[in-house]
């Protein structure tokens, strides 16, 4: 029988991986896609909580807010990232160590 | 076959694939690769939302992340690189310390899940969600369902306004 603790478990293991992916790499599209993993292994526990508290909704529900918050995410990421290419020639994100604008 | 035993071979068969293709979207060397991989995790997580009786979720997954977000992140890769270049390499760096930490907040995170004695009202019917998110929405959550709209337009303005090359 599957439960609750199944979804969990792929939930933590999503989220690790999105830690890992923001922690090790230096390219900024890669730690975006870091941010992604992370936001979905969220919105796996918040479905997963609807489903098992009996026809309570809510999760679902901030699962859709969260979708809409992770699509505002990358419109702006991805529109920081190719000014800062355009900038600096490089979307290392070490490289991109001054404020000036 | 058993339902039981084939709904549980399904289940595995969709978790393998999410974590696996994760797994693959953090460590492949190719940004391209990367990008295809996490095609194959979105499509786990909407197939694990159909598990869970979300319908309209595992629909809305597909379109906003596969095919927008995705999209996105593929524009994102071919915009910042050379295309003719061969170097879409992205290198990995502080692996163990990275390995060391995230092993150490997963470790907390099942081990505190495991020991959680979770309180459950039992399982939701399932039934199609997608009328009672609806409803929800206009009356329940209609105040964050217009600051999200208010959002999506000024993330929206606010990207364009970001790439826009300035006119002299």
């Amino acid at each position: 029988m599957i439960g609750l603790s199944h979804y969990l478990v792929i939930s933590a293991a999503l989220f690790s991986l999105g830690m890992m992916g923001v922690l090790t790499r230096k390219n900024a599209v890669n730690v975006l896609m870091g941010v992604e993993l992370i936001l979905n292994s969220a919105n796996i526990n918040l479905v997963a909580f609807s489903k098992f508290s009996a026809g309570n909704l809510s999760g679902q529900i901030f699962a859709v807010f969260i979708i809409v918050v992770a699509a505002a995410e990358a419109a702006v990421g991805l529109a920081i990232v190719l000014s800062m290419y355009r900038i600096i020639k490089t979307i290392n994100l070490d490289r991109a160590d001054t404020l000036k604008g | 076959m058993d339902k039981n035993l084939l709904t549980q071979i399904v289940f595995y068969f969709f978790a393998v694939l999410t974590v696996g293709s994760a797994a693959a979207v953090v460590f492949s060397r190719s940004l391209i690769r990367s990008a295809f991989a996490l095609l194959f995790t979105f499509f786990g997580v909407a197939a694990l939302y159909a598990f869970l009786g979300a319908d309209f979720l595992a629909a809305t997954q597909m379109v906003i992340y596969v095919g927008g977000i995705l999209v996105l992140l593929l524009f994102g890769v071919m915009l910042t690189h050379k295309l003719y270049e061969v170097n879409l390499k992205s290198e990995t760096y502080q692996l163990l310390p990275a390995v060391v930490v995230v092993l150490g907040v997963f470790g907390v995170l099942v081990t505190f899940m495991m020991r959680t004695h979770w309180h459950s009202g039992g399982q939701s019917p399932a039934v199609p969600t997608t009328a009672a998110i609806g409803e929800l929405l206009m009356k329940d959550y209609i105040l964050p369902f217009e600051a999200a709209s208010i959002l999506l337009l000024i993330a929206l303005i606010g990207a364009a306004m970001i790439v826009r090359r300035k006119s002299e």
